[in-house]
């Protein structure tokens, strides 16, 4: 699938967003580590917003008529790009509610703003939810038509939540052992499962050039894929990374996602870290970032099928070029969408 | 009524004509224009319902070419139609025609990813997704001759491989021909449940040369003298 930047970031700021708004409820609820003082509940809240915000502004720009973006609430009964519409539009009255209570009221943990925190929490959630299912839904991706994918924004989007509160409970001094504990168990299971979705993903699929042409019974083999240069099609569905490429990266999500945040904040129990600390937040969304690229990128429609694309070939290409790691890397059709 | 085409792969012989008059008719019919981008350059791309692909199948001397051109397959479990968010496609309860009301989507791809037959394109031009209306400004049209009133498609293709009906009827001509000569749907498995059907190619058995004699001394000599006149 075509890795846009719309999309990356929509997943990737919105979930945050929801992920720490989410934190803040179990912070305040338990408390965790004492709880966060009205003022830093409200700034906590506020970032939430903001991520959230990046999120959906970025998510229209990928809209090719953002005019009729309006509408898209209107289908929630069975789709779950409305749902998630609605429950992210429901979030941003109760999380504004939330801050201006605590803020103005200087309580977090009266009952007014704990029902607030909790109830916008829990929309966050939901969001989160709606959120995975827009693509574990697909039948038509493979690599997507998995619980595991909601899980996996779950589980990142609070770790990149409680990563905020934790390295921001560093930044104002405090304590901050619970915090910092809770953020390294979400690091250790957002790297089990995502071990256990990339173990998943590599095992071959059902359908095939055969089912899909219906030769069931001979080899099949693309001749002429029937027009020149590229479409809607190849643009949209033909991106693919090479074995080698995807796994550079995935050291790379292992490594500036989970272990670098984790170790910021493990360090930061030791020794006084200062701004340093937001390194932390930082690393942890770059990291995810490159998780997201790969969860576009990684992606296989069936359609890619009909253009000839099995796991291990790229049709219409020289046999000399095949092997080079840096060529199977390119889409198709690279100059598509330039002009 | 579940009104679909039938490709017949056995007679397709692959010249887009359907694709081509596809293009003609549907620039100016209900969702028009299908937008192209860079026409006559060097890298020429544009919207198209209809597409056709070619393929080999088998192996070497028992292969054959196959000719497979798809649109969309009007599914009965139309996910492309459940997905959608803005209620901008949809399915039509009396001939189970799929279309998008240009006048409400937003250009998100969605339904794109939930089709598995790449049936729906985005036009960039317009910022809407478009996709094959099975003519529908044609099959009701009554200023048409009756025969008229068919695909465009259908009328373009000089094979005949193009058949349009209702398959719901039993007794209707597309509905026997997919019974008596065996057709099936694309991605069973996959239970979208589309309407196209396709015919299989009749399998012969590939015309021996083995026996065929050598050849006289005098086509020796004559392919001897083609071969140097060449150079
Ligand atoms: S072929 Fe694709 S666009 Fe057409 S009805 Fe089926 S899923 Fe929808
Ligand atoms: S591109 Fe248009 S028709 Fe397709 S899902 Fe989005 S709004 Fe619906
Ligand atoms: S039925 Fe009409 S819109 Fe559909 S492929 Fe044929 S000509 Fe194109």
């Amino acid at each position: 699938m075509n890795p846009s930047l719309a999309v990356i970031f929509l997943t990737l700021f919105s979930g945050s967003g929801f992920g720490l708004m989410a934190m803040i409820a179990v912070i305040n609820d338990l408390p965790i580590d004492g709880g966060l003082s009205p003022t830093r509940t409200a700034v906590l809240v506020g970032v939430a917003l903001l991520l959230v915000t990046i999120g959906m502004i970025s998510s229209t720009a990928h809209l090719a008529n953002p005019k009729n973006a309006w509408r898209a609430f209107t289908r929630w009964r069975t789709s779950w790009l409305a749902r998630e519409g609605v429950f992210a539009v429901l979030f941003y009255p109760l999380a504004a509610a939330d801050l201006g209570w605590t803020f103005f009221q200087n309580t977090a943990h009266g009952a007014v703003a704990l029902l607030l925190t909790n109830a916008a929490a829990a929309i966050g959630l939901i969001t989160i939810f709606c959120q995975g299912m827009i693509y574990a839904c697909l039948r038509t991706i493979r690599q997507w038509h998995t619980p595991l994918v909601p899980a996996n924004f779950f589980v990142l989007g609070l770790a990149v939540g409680a990563t905020i509160a934790a390295s921001a409970r560093l930044l104002s001094g405090g304590p901050a052992t619970a915090l910092i504990a809770i953020a390294v168990t979400l690091f250790l299971a957002a790297a089990i499962l995502k071990a256990i979705y990339y173990f998943w993903i590599g095992r071959p699929t059902g359908t095939t050039l055969q089912t899909a042409t219906g030769f069931n019974r001979g080899k099949v083999r693309l001749l002429d894929q029937g027009h020149t240069f590229g479409t809607f099609l190849t643009h949209e569905f033909s991106n693919q990374i090479s074995a080698r490429a995807a796994q550079r990266f995935k050291i790379a999500v292992y490594l500036v996602g989970f272990a670098t945040p984790a170790a910021i904040l493990i360090l930061g129990l030791h020794a006084p870290l200062g701004a340093w600390a937001l390194v932390a937040p930082l690393a942890a969304l770059t990291g995810i970032g490159i998780e997201r690229y790969l969860f576009f990128v990684e992606a296989q429609h069936v359609v890619n099928l009909y253009h000839g694309r099995t796991p291990a070939a790229m049709p219409m290409m020289p046999a000399s070029l095949k092997t080079r790691a840096d060529v199977t890397q390119r889409p198709l059709v690279p100059s598509y969408e330039k002009r | 009524m579940r009104l679909g085409l039938v490709i017949d792969l056995d007679t397709c012989v692959g010249c887009h004509a359907c694709a081509t008059a596809c293009k003609e008719w549907n620039t100016s019919a209900i969702t028009a224009p299908l937008s192209d981008y860079d026409p006559y350059g060097r890298e020429p791309s544009g919207v198209w319902f209809n597409r056709v692909r070619h393929y080999e199948i088998g192996e070497y001397p028992n292969n054959k070419t196959i000719n497979f051109p798809m649109s969309c397959m009007h599914c009965e479990n139309a996910e492309c139609v459940t997905v959608c968010p803005t209620g901008a496609s949809y399915k039509r309860p009396e001939d189970g025609i799929v279309l998008v009301d240009q006048d409400k989507c937003m250009g998100c791809n969605y339904c794109s990813w939930a089709c598995p037959y790449g049936a729906r394109e985005l036009d960039r031009e317009s910022g809407t997704m478009k996709k094959c209306t099975l003519c529908v400004d044609r099959i009701y049209d009554e200023s048409l001759p009756e025969e008229e009133r068919q695909p465009a498609c259908v009328l373009a293709c000089p094979a005949h491989a193009r058949l349009f009906g209702d398959l719901e009827d039993a007794q209707s001509a597309v509905s026997r021909v997919v019974r008596e000569r065996g057709g099936y749907a694309l991605m069973p498995e996959l239970n979208y449940q589309p309407t196209n059907q396709y015919l299989p190619p009749r399998t012969r058995p590939a015309i021996p040369t083995h026996d065929l004699g050598r050849g006289s001394l005098a086509r020796k000599v004559k392919e001897w003298v083609n071969r140097v006149v060449e150079r």
